[in-house]
């Protein structure tokens, strides 16, 4: 299952990585998005993999239980990278409509004439 | 239980949503409030600067768990002085922006100000290193909203970048903490130095990855050479007031070095010795380096102000990697006054930007161009580092610290060259923009209509006397650090003493305990 897991976890991690040197900037918000879930995975499973424990302690009986902590972790992780996301698409999507250009980099014209051009 | 200590998050954080929810379609109100809780921020952070001032750590306890396993704030001399200068910082930067009417040209500028605050003084204040992602995430996430303030495709685009690297930089601190806390099964910081130095050396492997991506975050925030492509297109394009304000942005990466190299991967840990001497300082040499040339290279004063702030974070960076008790306080020090130069370079290439547009090339004459000449010239002083103003101190007391260290010799040579690079660099930006300007064969600007080239011409402010007011209240902030350079090394001293004897802190939070 380790195996399973890290495989699983560095796969996500070199395609989010390949999408994230592309150009546009779909891909690379796609890119960004498989690395979030590959971190994701990765927290999960910094308390150890335990299989069918649950994650709080049992009074009664000496039970297997698997770590709650990175659990809370994952919890935060998860909101924070899907708010973070909306808001690149939304800015992405503004600037895209505003330009009519959905490339990442920014031309050798923008940086001249626009630095801090006003709307 | 000291409550003083979670009032610089509270106070934000209430005031921000209240900005939002009852204030939203009155402008005046929201100014009113939002200047009325940076006052109120300055007085807090007075009132916690004096508390800590004694030398006592005091920790506040979040929901009253005791400390490894609840969130801790920890109030020391460090995040004291890092909390005052953000509220010294926001004071003259919220009045410019309402002066210039930047709060005005676009939704919701007062109330992610005050998100971003609340971001950079949890930040300084917890305990937590998790807790730390967290408010990372808060004042990350008001920055994007005040990085593409007032829109403008151009600075959409920018801002996409922004997030974009930024978001990655937050997946990287996320593997950073999951590395640290499968090695040591803890994330409170105090806990965390007790556990490294347990961790017997042969089993250290992960340990170190761990330190080394963590200690990379944090060079993706200070903008260290290889990490710092972000830096000069996001700040040039934000509105110049907002990126005046991240200039304590950099600075929350250079603070973070300082507390997790100090506390957790200390001097004596024998697993990351060398971290900092070996791989931040040539990068911190090769920061300065590129933001010297960067300044006597942009052909746009926004990007030249940039360049400004990635040398001034590489002098910085020098001292911090030097990381001996003399060198620290030369860096607490030199990060007070390059907080104040770097922002108030800004301002005054707003006020350039408003009246002529940004590019470095003689136009005609703008309206104040003496007065906004002036404070061009005492900002580039305080930036490149001349005498009479406080950069000079600050530089002074790198070198002397660097006098003893190996590289003594690259580290002077690229202070002082830098320094030289970045004087001819502000001397030929400020000849071009304001002496060239006056030249009568540059005169005639096509698009400048004929009444406009009368003598006095109208300041592109709605209040231009409140904004030079903020302007000249941040000069008399580097002239007041000059003047006082006394007592702020003793306390810089102090702080830096504090942070070399990391057992106070740990026992301070973990009690009796260990």
């Amino acid at each position: 299952m380790e195996a399973l897991v890290a495989s699983a976890v560095g796969i996500m991690t070199a395609a989010g990585i390949f999408l994230i040197l592309r150009r546009r900037t779909f891909p690379v918000i796609l890119g960004l998005s498989l690395i979030t879930y590959a971190v994701n995975v990765f927290l999960f499973a910094t308390g150890r993999l335990a299989l069918d424990a649950p994650a709080v302690l049992n009074k009664y009986e000496k039970v297997p239980y698997t770590d709650p902590l990175p659990q809370a972790l994952v919890l935060t992780a998860i909101v924070i990278s899907f708010g973070m996301t909306a808001v690149i698409v939304m800015i992405a999507l503004s600037a895209y409509l505003s330009s009519k250009d959905d490339h990442i980099d920014m031309t050798a014209q923008d940086s001249v004439d626009g630095a801090g051009e006003d709307a | 239980m000291n409550h003083w200590i979670v009032a610089p998050i509270v106070l934000p954080a209430i005031l921000a949503p209240f900005i939002i929810m009852v204030l939203r379609y009155h402008l005046d109100l929201q100014r009113i409030f939002s200047v009325a809780g940076v006052v109120a921020l300055l007085g807090i952070a007075l009132t916690i600067t004096a508390q800590a001032a004694g030398g006592d750590i005091l920790v506040y306890e979040l929901g009253d768990w005791p400390a490894p396993f609840g969130i801790v704030l920890v109030l020391d001399r460090l995040s004291a002085m890092m909390v005052l200068l953000t509220a010294l910082l926001a004071l003259p930067i919220v009045l410019y922006a309402i002066a210039s009417g930047w709060d005005d040209r676009g939704k919701h500028f007062h109330a992610l100000f005050h998100f971003q605050l609340m971001g950079v003084c949890g930040a300084f204040l917890t305990g937590d290193a998790f807790n730390l992602f967290v408010f990372f995430e808060v004042l990350l996430i008001a920055s994007y909203g005040l990085m593409t303030h007032g829109g403008g495709s151009v600075r959409l685009k920018a801002g996409v970048q922004y997030v974009a690297y930024n978001l990655l930089g937050s997946t990287l601190f996320l593997f950073a903490l999951g590395t640290l806390y499968a090695v040591t099964g803890t994330l409170n910081m105090a806990d965390l130095a007790v556990r490294v130095a347990e961790i017997p050396p042969e089993d250290t492997a992960l340990l170190r990855v761990g330190a080394v991506l963590l200690l990379l975050v944090f060079c993706i925030k200070a903008a260290v050479l290889p990490l710092h492509f972000w830096l000069p297109a996001s700040y040039a394009n934000a509105p110049l007031p907002v990126a005046a304000l991240f200039a304590i942005m950099t600075k929350v990466g250079a603070y973070s070095i300082l507390r997790v190299d100090t506390l957790v991967f200390g001097p004596d840990v024998a697993v990351t010795q060398g971290l900092l001497g070996d791989w931040l300082q040539p990068a911190a040499l090769l920061t300065l380096a590129v933001g010297a040339i960067g300044i006597l290279g942009s052909q746009h004063i926004a990007r030249m102000t940039a360049f400004c702030a990635i040398a001034s974070m590489g002098t910085l960076l020098i001292a911090i990697s030097l990381f001996t008790e003399t060198a620290t306080t030369a860096a607490l020090y030199y990060i007070f006054h390059s907080t104040l130069a770097t922002a108030l370079m800004f301002l005054v290439a707003d006020l350039v930007m408003e009246r002529r547009g940004g590019a470095i090339a003689p136009t005609a004459p703008m309206a104040q161009s003496g007065l906004v000449s002036a404070l061009f010239f005492v900002g580039a002083i305080a930036m490149a580092g001349m005498p009479p103003l406080s950069g000079f101190i600050g530089k002074l007391l790198v070198l002397d610290a660097a006098r003893d260290a190996p590289d003594a010799n690259a580290i002077w040579a690229v202070i002082l060259i830098g320094s030289f690079v970045t004087i001819v660099g502000l001397a030929r930006a400020g000849t071009l923009i304001f002496w060239k300007s006056h030249d009568a064969q540059h005169n005639p600007a096509p698009e400048v209509e004929d009444d406009e080239e009368a003598p006095a011409l109208p300041a592109p402010e709605p209040n231009p006397g409140l904004a030079f007011t903020a302007i000249f209240g941040m000069v008399m902030g580097l002239v007041m650090l000059t003047l006082f350079a006394g007592p702020a090394l003793t306390y810089a001293g102090k702080t830096a003493e504090q942070l070399f004897t990391p057992e106070n802190y740990i026992s301070a939070v973990l009690g009796g305990e260990e």
